[in-house]
């Protein structure tokens, strides 16, 4: 892999974020606004039921890292639109870069967006809600990793059906990690579900994370093994997101559709 | 760089989008790939950009096949200019040129900018955003990224399409100059009949995926027994056929 081409499509996205206020703005916006929004929410259960008491950090706490799953995914689709909008799809294409060169360029810009967005509001919920993420401590580290990891996944899938069926495609960008939420068990235990459905969710990496989340913070428990096994679920998701990708450009460039992509 | 396509097919489910075409272009020389709309023009390019997979035949860039494992070698010495594509158009005119010299891998970026911006007369909105450019502008600046990488190959789909005539004169002019002095081998597909007989050296008539005639503007004129290439174009893109 060439680190300059790399650097260089991510200096275009770059760039792009640097050069509008709008769209800094959107990028924190949607986050903080979800922060507040679970934050009171949680604030209002804990004031009026005894058995939501101290499940403030637990909501916001999940609310903030399932917002930095879908900003994550979210990014990698986006800066993948963004060139399909521009018509600089052909462009790119053509360009002496290679495919895994592309795919390294989005996933390490993708974190830029995703952290632009998330960290103020991280911060935000300190104060306002004496909610700290980092009360998770090390294993935080992981648990972002992880979720980075699926997110990217999922952006992976979501790029590959954009080559492959066009910018039509755009509406599952959207709504793809809205399919996945409530198995994703983010505000719920795992066992809430019917058993059926227990089984699917344990294939996807979200439930472990979420689950590890509530243990550390209500029980102050590390289950690394737990951690090792999310990570590993999502590492998964990621070579088959990589290899769909592949599937999916030699398909277009069986069909054609890279030339017009965007028109 | 000599480009040789041979036997080239390519096949969309039923349909014959390309029919065994063959053709070659010799290093430093300019062939006008013509044909009327829909005669596979902009598919045989595609295949020989690399961005469509053909059905069957070879594409050689100076003897190098130009399949997957050659792809990134022979992609770095070539380019691809048309209005039908764009650039990032919240990006300044510079950081798009800066963005595709590195990805070219151009060495002195500052310096081979600021050379194109000089050459093209694009200097004066090089910190313009290029969506807020004018399609003249626009144009020269889809140049300007079609040569960043010094190209040895350059495809150029109807380069000068929708522009007014002093700008489109402007390109031509500059496309003659810099052939002058560097080596660079072009396909240009156009439907500027002026335009291809300015600068073609050879040209190629396409029609319902295949070739129906190729020589040099003047062999195709006398064969066809016409005025001009306009009028030779018109006589073969309206005669009824073998292909039809």
């Amino acid at each position: 892999m060439n680190l300059n081409k790399i650097f260089a499509l991510s200096l275009r996205h770059i760039y792009l974020i640097k050069g509008s206020f709008p769209r800094i703005l959107d990028l924190i916006y949607w986050p903080t606004i979800q922060i507040f929004l679970w934050g009171f929410i949680s604030k209002f259960f804990t004031l009026n039921s005894s058995f939501y008491e101290n499940t403030v950090g637990i909501i916001l706490s999940a609310a903030i890292l399932y917002d930095f799953l879908f900003r994550s995914s979210i990014s990698y689709n986006m800066m993948f639109l963004e060139e399909i909008w521009s018509r600089n799809f052909t462009n790119l294409f053509i360009a002496p870069i290679k495919l895994s060169e592309i795919i390294a360029a989005l996933t390490f810009t993708a974190i830029f967006r995703t952290l632009i967005g998330l960290v103020p509001a991280s911060i935000i919920a300190i104060p306002l809600f004496g909610v700290s993420i980092f009360k998770i401590g090390f294993p935080l580290i992981f648990l972002l990793l992880t979720l980075y990891i699926f997110g990217v996944a999922l952006g992976l899938f979501v790029t590959a059906g954009l080559i492959r069926f066009g910018p039509s495609f755009e509406n599952i960008a959207w709504a793809s990690l809205f399919f996945l939420a409530p198995l994703g068990c983010i505000y719920y235990p795992i066992e809430i579900l019917p058993e059926w459905l227990q089984i699917i969710a344990k294939l996807l990496p979200l439930v472990h994370i979420f689950e590890e989340m509530r243990n550390i913070l209500i029980y102050d428990i590390i289950n690394y093994y737990q951690i090792l096994k999310a990570t590993l679920i999502s590492f998964i998701y990621f070579i088959l997101g990589v290899i769909i990708f592949y599937w999916s450009y030699d398909g277009a460039k069986d069909r054609g559709t890279l030339i017009n992509m965007g028109e | 760089m000599k480009l040789e396509v041979k036997n080239l097919i390519k096949k969309f489910k039923s349909t014959v989008a390309v029919n065994n075409i063959s053709f070659e272009i010799e290093k430093n020389k300019t062939l006008g790939l013509l044909g009327p709309n829909g005669c596979g023009k902009t598919t045989s390019i595609g295949m020989m950009l690399g961005l469509i997979t053909p059905t069957s035949g070879n594409i050689f860039i100076n003897g190098i096949s130009l399949e997957p494992k050659n792809r990134i070698e022979l992609l770095s010495l070539m380019n691809f200019a048309s209005p039908y594509i764009e650039l990032p158009k919240k990006l300044t005119v510079k950081q798009n040129l800066e963005v595709y010299a590195r990805l070219y891998g151009v060495k002195k970026i500052s310096d081979r900018i600021n050379e194109m911006a000089e050459d093209l007369n694009i200097k004066d909105f090089l910190n313009k955003k290029t969506g807020e450019l004018s399609s003249g502008q626009k144009n020269r600046v889809s140049l300007a990224k079609s040569l960043i990488n010094k190209p040895k190959l350059l495809f150029l789909d109807e380069p000068t399409a929708s522009l007014d005539p002093d700008v489109g004169d402007f390109v031509r002019q500059y496309l003659e100059k810099y052939k002058e002095n560097n080596e660079l081998t072009i396909l240009l597909a156009s439907h500027n009949m002026k335009e291809v007989e300015r600068l073609c050296s050879s040209i190629v008539m396409m029609k319902q995926g295949q070739i129906v005639d190729q020589g040099t503007c003047a062999e195709l004129i006398k064969k066809h027994g016409r005025e001009n290439l306009e009028e030779t174009f018109l006589k073969i893109a309206r005669s009824k056929n073998e292909f039809e």
